[in-house]
């Protein structure tokens, strides 16, 4: 496996730059260069990948800001592939396609099924539910939740809870859970232990990023209410196309980079749309993030690769 | 000379057409809106009972036409795709882009 040239020519591109981890002890957020965790004799404090996560793959997008999104879908799906230590899962945290056609579904879900992991999570995003209903999405990946979108599961020990927040939009607001999931999400969480690590995953991010360009979610006071008490939770999105963490007591927020284009930060020019960047800079803005567990830990790892 | 004369002709055409078009859409009053830089141009349009409003995405950015009580949906229009929509009933009628919920505007059918 060390000598697998897939997994040696990603660790190469793992420069300055390229990626950082974080370590969350105590509610404290401590950042690394990537190149530093991959260094010989690392792997034991990173611990064990329990999951990858990758966002925003476009599929069906083709204009200048990259002309290819298979191809840089593939390439990060090569990455993962190459990890030194396979994750258990992924997760998609939607945006699967552009345009939520039929099409661009079965394209996708034909070159993620070249994830060599064991199970595929995924929460749809605002371009794969168009229609309103999400009817081409769930026929994919409702199964997990029969066709609701909201669903939980446990692995490794730790809580990982799938939300949707882009069904329910008000005119001019926010995203949101809605009542529903809202109430679904309570009772799923109590009677928990403290103790357990929690992780959320959802399209949108669940905390305010800037209101201006819809990059927060309405309800998101009602589910920090609820998962305040937790010692370890980690809140997991896509949508902005770039790298905003947050730490706030126990809670980590992250968004992902997009596998396909990325966007400006924000506010910057008259709205969240394609950022076109010089092709060579382009891999280094897309990647893919992953989540271990410390073995003496009970907190959770996030570890961010870049392309390139 | 030969060139204004020429230009001269094809300005006199297009006033022709741009009169007859003018006069048909008058009749109609069928109203275009363009969605660019994310937002709708013009946010409020007034038109009357059975006119047809067709809306243009100029953004590399998909957008959607989706009526807030579910008169009218689009699909997720791409950059230069059109969707219309005739309007049979009076009223006010709201309408957003999904993808994008601040871009709001309205279309009044009297």
């Amino acid at each position: 496996m060390d000598h697998d040239p897939t997994r040696r020519g990603a660790l190469q591109c793992l420069g300055l730059g390229a990626g950082t981890l974080f370590a969350l002890n105590g509610g404290v957020l401590s950042g690394f260069d990537l190149a530093e965790a991959a260094a010989p004799g690392a792997a034991g404090q990173i611990g064990t990948p329990l999951f990858v996560q990758i966002s925003d793959s476009h599929i069906g997008f083709n204009k200048e800001a990259n002309p290819d999104v298979v191809a840089t879908l593939n390439r990060t799906i090569d990455l993962v592939n190459g990890l030194p230590r396979q994750p258990a899962f992924a997760l998609h945290t939607g945006d699967v396609t552009h345009l939520s056609k039929a099409a661009q579904f079965d394209l996708a879900s034909q070159l993620l099924s070249r994830l060599r992991v064991t199970e595929l999570h995924v929460v749809p995003g605002e371009h794969d539910v168009t229609d309103g209903q999400g009817t081409e999405f769930f026929a994919r990946f409702g199964a997990a939740s029969k066709g609701r979108g909201y669903y939980s599961f446990d692995h490794g020990g730790a809580h990982m809870v799938a939300l949707v927040n882009v069904m329910q939009f008000k005119p001019g607001g926010l995203a949101s859970l809605g009542d529903d999931q809202l109430a679904w999400l309570k009772d799923d969480l109590s009677g928990r232990p403290a103790s357990q690590p929690i992780v959320l995953f959802a399209h949108m991010p669940m905390w305010s990023i800037y209101e201006p360009w819809g990059w927060g979610s309405s309800d998101s006071d009602q589910v920090m209410a609820l998962i305040r008490r937790f010692g370890s939770v980690t809140v997991l999105n896509g949508h902005i196309h770039q790298i905003v963490s947050k730490v706030e007591g126990n809670v980590t927020f992250h968004t992902a980079r997009s596998t396909a284009y990325p966007q400006p930060a924000a506010g910057v020019g008259p709205g969240p749309g394609p950022l076109v960047v010089p092709s060579d800079r382009l891999p280094s803005m897309l990647g893919v993030t992953t989540v271990s567990r410390a073995p003496l830990h009970k907190s959770l790892r996030l570890t961010d690769t870049a392309l390139a | 000379m030969r060139f204004s004369a020429t230009h001269c002709a094809l300005a006199a055409f297009a006033a022709v057409s741009l009169t007859a078009v003018g006069a048909a859409f008058a009749a109609t009053g069928d109203a275009s809106v363009t969605i660019k830089n994310f937002d709708f141009h013009p946010m409020a349009i007034s038109v009357p009972v059975g006119a047809t409003v067709t809306w243009k995405n100029l953004d590399g950015e998909p957008h959607t036409v989706t009526s807030t009580d579910g008169a009218f949906r689009s699909d997720a229009l791409d950059e230069d795709d059109t969707f219309s929509f005739r309007f049979t009933k009076p009223g006010v009628y709201k309408y957003l882009c999904t993808i994008h919920p601040r871009m709001v505007a309205s279309v009044t059918v009297k």
